[in-house]
């Protein structure tokens, strides 16, 4: 092995230089402003009035996890039947469920919040019907139900590409000895496919526990969570100092949560899409 | 069973689709009313046209994300190349997860962190207006950097290792080795991080929102701002068009994709 | 594949390279200049259904009489708060801005505003003389408009929809029907600390520039007392809500309540009588700004016969501006929108209304901090609380069955 080159060793230097200016140096000021007042001075008072939003977090992290387990628990099957239709069916559904991830989540959102509104189209139909309105923007179920909206193709997506990468003699092996179609399921599917679940479940927990558009229109800003709380602080308030204090423990709440879900994923990484 | 499973995927599929598809719907709304269709027209879409703002916001979302993918993606290739000649394994570690941030934090920790760090530049500088077009290519650049190192140095990983020594002992520099030996061996690798981050600075609402100024507005943010005041009828026709164009870049992508495995299949392995 | 999206990509970014370098040439062979102006959502007029587009017309206005040319960067703000953050973080730059009374006195009091100079807005003349001049009523927030050009007035009141309220409620007419239960989830409040406490305090006849902290505090109370039954807080979206139907009850700006009326007929308005709110939103030049002449010629234009009535036709609101208010043209607009509009906006004598003055910076880090604890006041169904708690047993007792038969299954 020959030694390495100027050329070879400098060709990294740019991108150091970028991820350390514009990577680690933001982190940095969020640290600084959350541990200053307002004077610059070194103070712990931005994180003691933290506990007043106490509520907020354990809200939004409420809500985060109810919307990740429902895009569970329909993205699955989901993904599942997708998978066992034909070659040709499947890429077609592909499209269709890449099409609204790559949609802008403005429009989704808003689009949902039109048709879902007390005076929006499904409302005026039910009134047809005579059955009475939903009251569903500005309530909690709203803004879950926008999550799972939003973010169900990201859950759907993972799982279905680690299922068509399963190796079908894994199921026929199951059957041959014997095993239900339910034991299949269980016990050689679904551990086969843990590590697409939790790529999905990581896809759609961080945006979940972090929006604030969501919150702002099915939550009619009366729902609030922490994305709305931090977006206040900063846009305006401008409070910087608490609103860092908060985007740092939820930085940290997320680093920990992506990190235990990655304990449980046997391959390294996981799937990024 | 099979009837069951298809029902399903049609429920979902038909639930997924159903306000996008009423948005689209009445965007053709003469009336501009969400609950009565009154007729069919392209009304909206003219005013849309004839919206300055809205196609000066266009204009910059796509300059802003040649841009950003470009500067990113060539970051990341000579940020590849000299990862994957590093030897020290720590560094290097060190170095992928920072450059990962930006993928692993949710959005707005992100573009809070920008828009804090870009405040301290601006009262150190003592200026007035620090936002605009290069805070936001920074800002975009940055985020698109994971995704674009994250296709390129698998590549660079699968190399054979030797063409690049064979070339220098024939005498070239190891710049040069680079240049004509394992940069076209990497092509698809920047193909592919190049559309990923021209997607991702297209579609970046969040972080966009932290650092930008009026005097560069993009397309999402052009939405944004339609959404939080009274909605123009003109903002469904811009997210039709939009709908419209997404579905053909995948059409077009998906059949061409088809297409050329066939061929490929064809001609057998190379 | 690869060639077809290598070559689509490649003529993309040869199609914006060109783009960037067109712009940037235009640019260059004139030098244009830019005025930055940031104003309320909705509060000019902007060239639909045939309106006149008043700041392209400034620009051509601009161009013929001074030789130059002037491009506005136009954005919008939905709360005199969210512009003040804005504006003092310090990072962007405007020329013209257009605050209300209060944020404009605030304004003063920091010294972020240029004094003017009537000499480049000799339409000036045209305000009435209760709002410009000696002697003028309301120029409460800035004495002798040294710093700002009052643009539009009015007051806020209660809307409502007629097909959803009782038109025999006794509430109507009164702040309370904000507080009544039988419109639950139908009703709207501000999202701007300032108003939305203002209807608290309005409705329990406290002063709402009061110094006293626990008077404050009582109106919160309120507010807090209310979040049950609002649907929402929000600001401009208020119009589409309110036009399809989706709320029955808000207090928005009056003027708003016209052009809502616009299109939908089922939307009545009143003043509510324990008092209301009166506001002027006035035009002033950030100490900032580098175009001071332009951002004042810009002014100046505005108070000209023809944006100001279109302005106001546009807006609905109340205008200063004597030439509006004399037109007979555009007292037949209003008349064709609603027959009693002009007297709505105008003939206000018997409404009894308080301006907004600005508080001491004690009281407006006290606001902040009980409007941030009002927000974070949520109410939630226990289901929400049950399910994440089944859904985190759940996944405990799973996360530990696999570990313990993992345990169990490496032993033998």
């Amino acid at each position: 092995m020959r030694g390495k080159s100027l050329f070879q060793k400098m060709a990294a230097a740019p991108h150091i230089t970028w991820a350390v200016m514009f990577i680690v140096a933001p982190m940095l000021f969020v640290l600084y402003f959350a541990f200053t007042d307002a004077q610059g001075n070194f103070s712990l008072s931005n994180v003691s009035t933290l506990a007043s939003y106490s509520n907020v977090f354990i809200l939004s992290i409420a809500f985060a996890l109810i919307a990740t387990v429902v895009c569970l628990i329909i993205g699955y099957p989901l993904a599942y039947f997708m998978a066992r239709s034909s070659p040709k069916m499947q890429k077609i559904l592909m499209i269709l469920i890449m099409l609204p991830m790559w949609c802008n989540l403005l429009i989704r959102t808003y689009a949902l919040m039109a048709l879902l509104d007390n005076g929006g189209l499904l409302n005026a139909l039910l009134e047809k019907l005579g059955l009475g309105k939903l009251h569903i923007v500005g309530s909690d179920f709203g803004v879950i139900l926008g999550m799972v909206y939003d973010f169900l193709p990201y859950m759907v997506l993972p799982i279905f590409t680690t299922m068509t990468k399963l190796d079908k003699r894994y199921i026929e092996a199951a059957q041959d000895l014997g095993c239900t179609a339910f034991q299949t399921m269980v016990k050689v599917i679904m551990p086969l496919t843990l590590s697409g679940v939790i790529s999905g479940v990581t896809m759609v927990f961080v945006p979940s526990i972090s929006t604030f558009y969501i919150s702002q229109k099915l939550g009619a800003g009366k729902i609030e969570l922490i994305g709305d709380t931090i977006e206040r602080l900063f846009k305006n308030t401008s409070t910087y100092s608490v609103g860092a204090a908060i985007s740092l423990v939820m930085m940290i709440l997320i680093l920990i949560s992506v990190w235990i879900m990655n304990k449980f994923s046997d391959d390294e990484g996981g799937i990024i899409i | 069973m099979k009837f069951l499973s298809k029902f399903y995927m049609f429920i979902i599929f038909a639930l997924l689709y159903a306000p996008i598809l009423v948005l689209i719907v009445f965007s053709f709304n003469d009336a501009g009313s969400l609950s009565e269709f009154s007729g069919i027209s392209l009304k909206w879409y003219g005013e849309l046209f004839r919206d300055e703002a809205a196609i000066t916001a266009l204009k910059n979302s796509l300059i802003l994300a040649v841009l950003s993918s470009v500067i990113a993606t060539v970051i990341a290739t000579f940020g590849a190349l000299g990862l994957h000649h590093m030897r020290n394994r720590y560094v290097k570690g060190a170095i992928k997860s920072v450059t990962n941030v930006p993928m692993m934090n949710p959005d707005i920790v992100t573009g809070v962190s920008m828009m804090l760090l870009f405040v301290a530049v601006a009262s150190l500088i003592s200026t007035k207006d620090i936002f605009g077009f290069g805070t936001m290519l920074i800002a975009h650049t940055t985020f698109n950097l994971p995704y674009a190192l994250l296709s390129i140095l698998p590549r660079f990983n699968s190399l054979d290792k030797s063409l690049s020594e064979a070339a220098q002992d024939l005498g070239a520099t190891p710049a040069k080795a680079f240049f004509s030996v394992e940069l076209p061996e990497i092509v698809p690798g920047i193909v592919s991080g190049l559309m990923m981050s021209f997607t991702m600075s297209l579609d970046d609402f969040v972080i966009s929102h932290f650092v930008s100024s009026p005097n560069f507005q993009t397309l999402p943010l052009y939405v944004y701002n339609q959404t939080v005041h009274n909605v123009k009828f003109s903002m469904y026709a811009l997210c039709a068009l939009i709908v419209a164009t997404i579905l053909a870049i995948l059409l077009v992508v998906n059949f061409a994709g088809s297409a050329s495995n066939k061929k490929k299949s064809k001609r057998g392995a190379i | 594949m690869k060639k077809i999206i290598s070559l689509s990509l490649s003529i993309l970014m040869i199609l914006s390279v060109i783009m960037a370098f067109s712009s940037c040439s235009s640019k260059s062979e004139s030098a244009v200049k830019t005025l930055y102006v940031y104003n309320w959502g909705e509060y000019i007029s902007d060239g639909s259904e045939d309106s006149l587009d008043s700041n392209a017309a400034f620009e051509e206005w601009y161009y013929e009489t001074f030789g130059e040319r002037v491009k506005v960067n136009y954005s919008t703000y939905s709360s005199n708060e969210d512009m003040y953050a804005k504006l003092s973080s310090g990072s962007v730059s405007y020329d013209v801005i257009v605050p209300s009374d209060y944020m404009v006195e605030r304004l003063i009091n920091e010294d972020m505003l240029a004094p003017l100079d009537y000499a480049n807005i000799p339409n000036i003349k045209n305000i009435l003389p209760e709002f410009y001049g000696e002697g003028a009523e309301y120029d409460y927030y800035d004495e002798g408009n040294i710093y700002s050009v009052p643009y539009f007035y009015g007051m806020i009141g209660i809307i409502y929809n007629t097909t959803m309220v009782d038109p025999e409620d006794d509430d109507l007419g009164s702040w309370s029907l904000m507080w009544d239960e039988d419109y639950a989830g139908n009703i709207l409040q501000f999202n701007n600390s300032r108003d939305a406490f203002g209807t608290a305090q309005y409705y329990l006849g406290i002063d709402v520039n009061t110094d006293d902290e626990s008077e404050w505090r009582r109106a919160l109370e309120l507010l807090k007392a209310q979040k049950g039954i609002v649907q929402g807080y929000v600001m401009d979206e208020i119009f589409n809500k309110m036009e399809s139907g989706s709320a029955a009850i808000a207090a928005y700006y009056a003027g708003d309540f016209l052009a809502m009326y616009e299109n939908n007929e089922d939307l009545d308005f009143f003043y509510p009588k324990e008092g209301t709110n009166l506001y002027v939103d006035a035009m002033c030049v950030p100490k900032t700004s580098e175009n001071k002449l332009i951002a004042e010629r810009y002014i100046d234009f505005m108070l000209s016969e023809e944006p100001a009535i279109a302005n106001a036709e546009y807006t609905y609101y109340a205008s200063p501006n004597r030439l509006v208010v004399e037109s007979e043209e555009y007292r037949e607009y209003m008349a064709e929108i609603k027959e009693d509009a002009f007297e709505k906006m105008y003939d206000t004598d018997g409404v009894n209304a308080t301006a907004y003055v600005n508080l001491t910076n004690e009281k407006l880090v006290l606001i902040n901090k009980l409007w941030e604890e009002l927000k974070s006041d949520i109410d939630v169904s226990p289901t929400i609380y049950v399910i994440c708690g089944v859904i985190v047993v759940a996944l405990i007792s799973f996360i530990s069955f696999f570990a313990i038969r993992k345990r169990i299954r490496s032993k033998y």
